[in-house]
């Protein structure tokens, strides 16, 4: 009686595992499905967004090829590094901002802390961009938005209100112990020294992660981008020149190298990515262990 | 009256950071220098050994008069009626054709308007804070103690007034490039700034009547309004709620005891946020068109005999917006769940099983409670996300289908349609109008829920 229940159970779980490991299997397909299917388009040789069957019916390496050297119409390496040297001002300022506003909020004590903290949340419920109109009038009023001053305008735009974004660095210096800052005050540290020398130090997941999703703003922001340089082509962001890409105009002749553009763009973002996630997971933890 | 703030639940604010330096002690017990020092900034400061910190005042205080003077005062004149004159056509009699002269330009005024009262309002705490200066100076002067000096002062920076230093650049940021083209924008929400009417270039203030026609049901732009806002909520609950729960679910089915690769799982639904949304999104809208490749592969396969409207019809680009959404949304819940699902304790659950209760009843009574209860505050930024969802929206229906002579499509959140109205169709004002009621709505749903939630009320009490 009793083994016969047992062996019903065994059977019942296996069941039960093998419909959720094949859901599960599902899941991750549709999941995976449009990755799968960018990287399958970035090496089909027939032109055009129409397609007739899965997959390719032949492979090439061109749309890479012509993705980089076609710089007639549509500029990519030019776009590639104008979002790269943009993402590295930001991470550098934002990361600068973010830190030292976060500590304040959690270290220092100060008559403005609470009503800052809620004036940025307050910030934070009006939609994003609302102000993009109003931004472009200021830039264009102080000379920044023509020719090579577009690239200080966009890093002005990524970096200016990033003091706002201190929730999640606020939280982590939070975990760190008190009674370290107090040991080296009572060594004579200045409130500086402690932040240098103590706390940061002790910050490195949450440095790494706020660098990391500074740097990668750029890379994937579009609206901004968008608003603030208008038509002229020779400072779009990839995310402007893929987005191009698909316009109708150009969509016939450049959908493969769109897929290529997108592959080569989400490469490094997912591996940048994946590698913040174990930041963050490690962040969340807390800061000094036990 | 602090009865009734008692019963509000308001609790009497303690100032931690008192000191006799105030404003009015400084009115009431200040000497004759400190109330010089209220027109020549630093006087007092000077007068009290501190001769550089005040000099420094007063080239601040000669400066912004300076600006004052040469610009300022007219920028502030001009802003009541927002220029007057238009471009004109003049003939030139030496050169033998017409020329046009310089008009008005009311967007320009505005802004110059604008940033001379902030610059005034940013001058007017300065000038206060120099006036506490100078009194505490004299202050700690008469009663013998140490006043300190500039070098101290600047020493200070880096330690008791480490915060002014370390804020001061963000700040200035978010001041310039947040609040200001907000106070910018709003304002523009009062005026006629729009192509309707040819005031692109010259316009008026109008008072409320931007905002009586949006909120007008009667009105063309107010149907249109009250349809969009609809469909903000409708979308926001949907995209909020489904993505929360199936996350949930995704998350507890990896976390069981019996599913293998838990690792390898979600490594998988992870690896679908990591690459950048805009590229997957632009896929998406591509794949999905009628002559896209998700109705071609059905119609090969013989599951459909016609291409399926995904984004053509309202119904179904409303759905599919929402199922992309999920694809979207359930990988991020999915990485804020998992920790938390790991921490319910494992004894509910146990007690759970042996009262008979099956898996659907668990997550019911068991899971949902306390995961809302553990994330609410994550929920709530969901929501106000999910009604500024700009990018899933925009990226992938761009708001189609739009039926002829509207502004707005059927699935065009408030952001979308605030996108259209300004930079598409320049209805500034409008535009600027729809900005403030969303926040309106995202301030009433996020303040009465996130202030009374535990992560803000416990915020750590003064240390």
């Amino acid at each position: 009686m009793r083994k016969r229940e047992t062996a019903s159970a065994k059977t019942r779980r296996f069941i039960s595992n093998t419909i959720v490991h094949v859901c599960l299997a599902v899941l991750a397909v549709i999941w995976l499905f449009p990755i799968f299917w960018v990287i399958l388009t970035s090496f089909r040789a027939e032109k055009g967004s129409y397609v007739s069957s899965f997959f390719p019916k032949s492979y090439t390496l061109d749309n890479y090829k012509r993705l980089f050297t076609d710089t007639t119409i549509l500029n990519f390496p030019q776009m590639f590094m104008n979002t790269l040297i943009i993402a590295i001002f930001c991470a550098v300022i934002s990361s600068f901002f973010v830190l030292s506003v976060s500590y304040c909020m959690s270290r220092l004590r100060f008559k403005m802390r609470k009503p800052f903290m809620n004036l940025a949340m307050v910030l934070g419920l009006f939609p994003g961009f609302m102000s993009m109109i109003a931004v472009y009038y200021i830039l264009k009023a102080i000379g920044l938005s023509e020719g090579s001053m577009i690239r200080v305008a966009l890093i002005l735009v990524y970096t200016g209100g990033s003091g706002a974004g201190f929730y999640i660095a606020k939280g982590f210096f939070d975990t760190i112990p008190k009674a370290l800052d107090e040991a080296a005050y009572l060594d004579g540290a200045t409130k500086f020294q402690v932040f240098t020398k103590v706390t940061i130090p002790l910050s490195k997941p949450i440095i790494v992660y706020t660098i990391l999703t500074s740097f990668m703003a750029p890379w994937l922001d579009f609206i901004f981008a968008k608003v603030i340089c208008r038509a002229d082509a020779k400072y779009y962001t990839v995310s402007i020149g893929l987005w191009k890409m698909l316009e109708k105009e150009y969509i016939d002749s450049w959908y493969t190298c769109f897929a290529a553009g997108a592959v080569c763009v989400s490469i490094p973002i997912a591996i940048l990515f994946i590698a913040m996630q174990n930041m963050y997971v490690e962040g969340m933890a807390g800061a000094v262990k036990g | 009256m602090s009865k009734i703030a008692e019963k509000l639940g308001m609790k009497k604010r303690v100032n931690y950071f008192e000191t006799p330096y105030t404003f009015r002690n400084a009115m009431k017990e200040g000497s004759s220098d400190v109330k010089i020092s209220m027109a020549v900034l630093g006087f007092a400061n000077i007068k009290n050994k501190q001769i550089a910190k005040g000099l420094l005042f007063l080239v601040i205080e000669l400066a912004y008069l300076y600006y004052m003077f040469t610009n300022g005062f007219h920028c502030i004149a001009m802003l009541p009626s927002l220029g007057t004159r238009e471009a004109e056509k003049v003939w030139n009699e030496a050169k033998g054709i017409y020329e046009y002269t310089a008009g008005d330009n009311s967007i320009l005024i505005l802004l110059y308007g604008v940033v001379t009262v902030a610059i005034t309002l940013v001058f007017a705490v300065f000038w206060k804070s120099t006036v506490c200066s100078g009194y505490k100076a004299e202050y700690l002067k008469a009663r013998g103690m140490r006043v300190s000096t500039f070098v101290e002062d600047v020493k200070d920076l880096f330690n008791k007034n480490l915060h002014k230093l370390l804020m001061f650049l963000p700040f200035t940021g978010i001041c310039v490039f947040t609040i200001l083209p907000l106070i910018y924008m709003i304002t523009m929400a009062f005026t006629n700034y729009s192509k309707e009417g040819n005031h692109l270039l010259l316009f008026d203030w109008v008072g409320f009547e931007n905002f009586a026609r949006v909120l007008n049901f009667g009105g063309k732009i107010g149907k249109e309004f009250w349809s969009v806002l609809g469909w903000t909520i409708i979308w926001a609950v949907f995209a909020t709620g489904l993505n929360y729960i199936f996350g949930m679910i995704l998350g507890i089915v990896i976390n069981r005891k019996g599913t293998r690769f838990k690792a390898f799982w979600r490594f998988c639904f992870v690896l679908s946020i990591a690459v950048p949304q805009f590229v997957s999104l632009l896929i998406m809208r591509t794949c999905l068109q009628p002559q896209g490749a998700i109705n071609v592969l059905l119609q090969n396969a013989g599951l459909t005999d016609h291409a399926l409207p995904f984004l053509t019809d309202a119904t179904w680009a409303r759905v599919t917006v929402i199922v992309i959404n999920c694809w979207v949304g359930i990988p991020y819940t999915l990485l804020q769940v998992t920790g938390i699902l790991q921490n319910i304790p494992a004894e509910l659950y146990e007690s759970a099983r042996v009262d008979g209760a099956n898996a659907f009843i668990t997550f019911f009574k068991i899971t949902l409670p306390y995961m809302l209860f553990v994330t609410l505050p994550y929920l709530i930024t969901q929501f106000t996300g999910n009604v500024n969802n700009f990018n899933v929206i925009f990226l992938l229906s761009g708001g189609a289908p739009t039926p002829v002579g509207s502004t707005s499509g059927k699935t065009d959140l408030l952001v979308t349609w605030l996108y259209k109205l300004t930079i598409d169709q320049q209805y500034y004002n409008l535009g600027a109008v729809i900005g403030i009621l969303t926040f309106v709505v995202l301030a009433i749903v996020a303040l009465s829920t996130y202030r009374n939630t535990g992560a803000y009320k416990n915020e750590e009490e003064f240390m």
